[in-house]
């Protein structure tokens, strides 16, 4: 292999491995807002296929798409209501409510797509393009990674800074914090925990259906049954292994993307290892990792416990 | 002087049970005033409704003689009430200052912490109370991490504090700093609700109201009234405070521990280097707050833990590392502190609870299948014997009272042990009565020759039982000690972590 061509490979890694990662960042700064507040929903799955045929539908009907991102936050923030329903207010198991929540995006997804299409040719859209920052996009290797992408990644690069901010700068932050280690501490100043719980998993979900929408319009251009194909798990696995803080959640998520978009170019290159492996390669390591784990010093101490006064 | 609140016939009911039943109570402007009853009494529920959390079903609270309408604790601390939980309400996670300040703020985006820190200062200043708000809640011992109660109440401006049995998680010298500085609020117009049912903190307040049942028996004046009166007005009967104990010659060793170390789930020593013995007759105390290894050591005793080191012989065998089951078969009864996760399993019978870890003795199986005649026989009996008050064997344990559920336990490890009976906070909660029949029952088997051994935050528990008290701290053993010839205070000073001249380090120096 010629040393350019070698070269062309390793930006174009890197370049996959942050279109990769820029949709379940919002889905897991979402989920990382949602879970420390206590709530450990296990419906991201649910709520990215949701976000994601929101977009595609207002996307193929309108041909906007900045309206269809849009779809897709509302999508999630009523997912959002629909699991705090469930957590806060009539205080059912965590893992059940995100569990039906799954099962029920994936039914009413195709089946809504199925009355959607009735039989046609299914409509597609033609998705967002890269968009160059000018001079910093020029910039060897750098450049084509970090500044030629779509509009939203760097939105969602973005996303990082501000939740650390309001996780741990802002009165809400600490508020939102104190939901997943106390809730009672809110209880006994006179504050409703349920309304805050409310608020935090309906802007959890609305970001964890805004990565799912992001996939769709960033990424494809029609929608499939299981589109978003088991990268609500990988969330999930990634809020473990960040350990429940911002920083730690970004570098779990950027070396998921960095395995899948591995796996991705060693097919193109014609490594030697069944192509199935190396598809199953961030979900094994997402296994790996969950049985090594045992430093969950940050998770949430009252995380999935519904809360009520005795 | 003038009357800060009033509760004027105050009812409230839960499904049926009337928690508490036309109550009058007043406190009085710089008063501390007692509010004195057993368990579920009704002392809690009352104090709920003054601070929000219940809505009296009948009744008025007035405030300064203004009827006030008190929905939400929003409210009560509106109206200047603020309370300090007997479980703290506490975000370890959080710095001090982050505790006392979430929630609190109205406005702005961005954390005003500055304010906060500037008017926590002149309130900490102004009562002596030495306090780092920027440590984390979690890196405080627990009788400091009460200070961050008490200063939650104060920077709410609040005038009326209610203490639910603030004395539960302190040493008698931090009870002592507490009472003090309370003392300053009051002389500052502050007016204080003590709840307990502790007879030692009765006596730090200016006036007693005991409830029974949730009625209100009566108001007194503390100095106009004595230890015996109150006890006799919170049960409705004459209460013995000290079981008689009779002088028994320690027989041979049953129990003997030598250097046992343990480790905890992150790999940090719960204890270390523990000696002790216990002999025939014999019951030897374990004092210290709870959470200084005495839970990890009846572990270790038991089989639950493994111990890192150090060596356990009970008559005459080394058991250190032996499966729990093991240890059972041997004869050793263990009560733990925590009755309904651990001594008891809530949603079985009272039946399958007496039986619970013998279920594969013959007497109580046929085969593979439980002997369901055997099992109820047994349980009537023990249910006479003990006197636990249940409608019948089939009643769920979960559904008893404290007392209740701990005489199941007893009943159950008594029957089978023979020779050591392990009890770690046996009376943790329970009523006077209760404690003076559990306290009974286990004089009861040291004259039958066991070794007890015996753990409890309640002094009064070990100074009327034990032959020797061992102190704990942090997983050490900071002395031996005959409970005849020591004070409470300098059992006390041991348990803060100071070292007490003992009968094993002398052992030590000479072996």
């Amino acid at each position: 292999m010629s040393q350019l061509f070698q070269e062309a490979i390793i930006i174009s890694i890197l370049a996959s491995t942050i279109r990769i990662m820029t949709p379940l960042l919002f889905s897991a700064m979402g989920e990382l807002i949602t879970q420390r507040a206590g709530i450990w929903n296990m419906g991201v799955e649910g709520t990215m296929l949701t976000g994601a045929f929101a977009a595609y539908l207002v996307a193929t009907a309108t041909g906007s798409l900045w309206l269809a991102v849009l779809a897709a936050v509302v999508a999630g923030a009523l997912m959002g209501i629909v699991i705090a329903f469930m957590t806060a207010t009539l205080r059912v198991d965590h893992f059940i409510a995100g569990l039906g929540l799954n099962l029920l995006a994936g039914g009413l997804t195709l089946y809504w797509f199925q009355s959607y299409i009735q039989g046609r040719p299914q409509p597609i859209f033609s998705g967002f393009q890269d968009v160059a920052i000018p001079l910093l996009s020029d910039i060897p290797v750098i450049g084509p990674v970090l500044f030629s992408q779509r509009a939203l990644t760097y939105v969602a690069l973005l996303v990082v800074p501000v939740v650390w901010f309001l996780l741990y700068r802002s009165r809400y932050g600490l508020e939102l914090r104190c939901l997943g280690e106390n809730p009672k501490a809110l209880d006994v100043k006179g504050l409703s925990v349920s309304a805050r719980q409310y608020a935090a998993v309906m802007l959890g979900s609305a970001m964890t259906g805004l990565g799912g929408g992001f996939l769709m319009l960033g990424f494809s251009d029609r929608f499939l049954a299981d589109f978003t194909a088991g990268r609500g798990w990988i969330v999930i696995v990634a809020l473990i292994a960040g350990n429940w803080r911002p920083k730690g959640v970004l570098v779990a998520v950027t070396a998921f993307a960095f395995l899948e978009s591995l796996a991705t170019h060693l097919q193109v290159v014609g490594a030697q290892v069944p192509h199935q492996l190396l598809l199953a390669l961030p979900y094994l390591a997402s296994i790996g990792l969950l049985m090594g784990l045992r430093f969950r010093s940050g998770q949430p101490a009252r995380l999935g416990i519904p809360y009520a006064r005795e | 002087m003038s009357t800060a609140l009033r509760v004027e016939g105050l009812t409230k009911r839960f499904a049926g049970v009337t928690a508490n039943d036309d109550v009058d109570f007043d406190l009085r402007r710089g008063e501390i005033h007692c509010l004195f009853g057993e368990n579920g009494a009704g002392k809690s529920t009352l104090s709920s409704c003054i601070f929000g959390f219940y809505r009296p079903d009948k009744g008025e609270i007035l405030l300064h003689d203004q009827p006030v309408h008190i929905a939400s604790p929003m409210d009560a601390i509106r109206h200047g009430i603020g309370m300090v939980h007997q479980h703290f309400v506490l975000v370890p996670e959080f710095t001090v200052l982050e505790n006392i300040i979430v929630g609190t703020q109205r406005s702005g985006w961005r954390l005003n912490a500055a304010e906060a820190r500037q008017k926590l200062k002149g309130i900490c200043d102004g009562y002596g109370i030495d306090l780092d708000l920027d440590a984390y809640v979690w890196e405080l011992p627990v009788g400091r991490q009460q200070w961050v109660e008490i200063l939650k109440v104060l920077y709410l401006d609040a005038q009326i504090l209610i203490l639910d049995e603030p004395t539960a998680v302190l040493t008698p010298g931090e009870s002592r700093v507490l009472f003090d500085i309370v003392r300053k609020m009051c002389a500052r117009g502050m007016s204080i609700i003590l709840i307990t049912h502790k007879l030692v903190e009765v006596m730090q307040s200016d006036r007693v109201t005991v409830l029974r049942k949730g009625k209100v028996v009566a108001t007194l004046d503390r100095p106009e009234t004595t230890p015996d009166e109150l006890a006799r007005l919170m049960v409705g009967r004459d209460v013995f405070f000290t079981v008689t104990k009779p002088e028994l010659a320690p027989g041979e060793t049953i129990l003997a521990v030598e250097g046992l170390s343990a480790r905890g789930f992150w790999g940090d020593a719960v204890l270390k280097d523990v000696s002790f013995s216990v002999a025939r007759h014999q019951i030897l105390g374990i004092a210290g707050v709870a959470g200084n290894g005495q839970k990890e050591l009846f572990e270790v005793l038991c089989g639950v833990r493994r111990p890192a080191a150090g060596s356990i012989i009970f008559k005459g065998e080394e058991v250190a590392g032996m499966s729990p089951r093991a240890m059972m078969d041997r004869g050793v009864g263990h009560i733990p502190d925590d009755r309904f996760r651990e001594g008891l399993v809530p949603e079985f019978s009272v039946a399958e609870n007496v039986v619970l870890g013998w279920q594969r003795n013959p007497k109580y199986c046929k085969g593979p299948l439980m002997d369901r005649d055997a099992i109820t026989g047994l349980a009537r009996e023990m249910i006479g014997e003990y006197q636990i008050a249940t409608r019948d064997e089939h009643v769920a344990a979960g559904k008893l009272s404290g007392g209740n559920a701990q005489k199941i336990i007893i009943a159950r490890e008594f029957l089978h042990a023979s020779g050591l009976v392990l009890a770690n906070q046996p009376t943790r909660g329970l009523d006077v009565g209760v404690i003076e029949y559990v306290q009974t029952q286990l004089l009861k088997k040291r004259a039958e020759g066991f070794a007890i051994v015996l753990a409890s935050e309640e002094l009064s528990d070990l100074f009327n039982l034990a032959d020797l008290i061992a102190v704990m701290f942090k997983g050490e053993i900071m002395g031996i000690v005959d409970p005849r010839t020591v004070t409470v205070a300098e059992v006390g000073v041991m348990m803060a972590g100071r070292r007490g001249e003992t009968a094993a380090s002398k052992k030590r120096v000479s072996a």
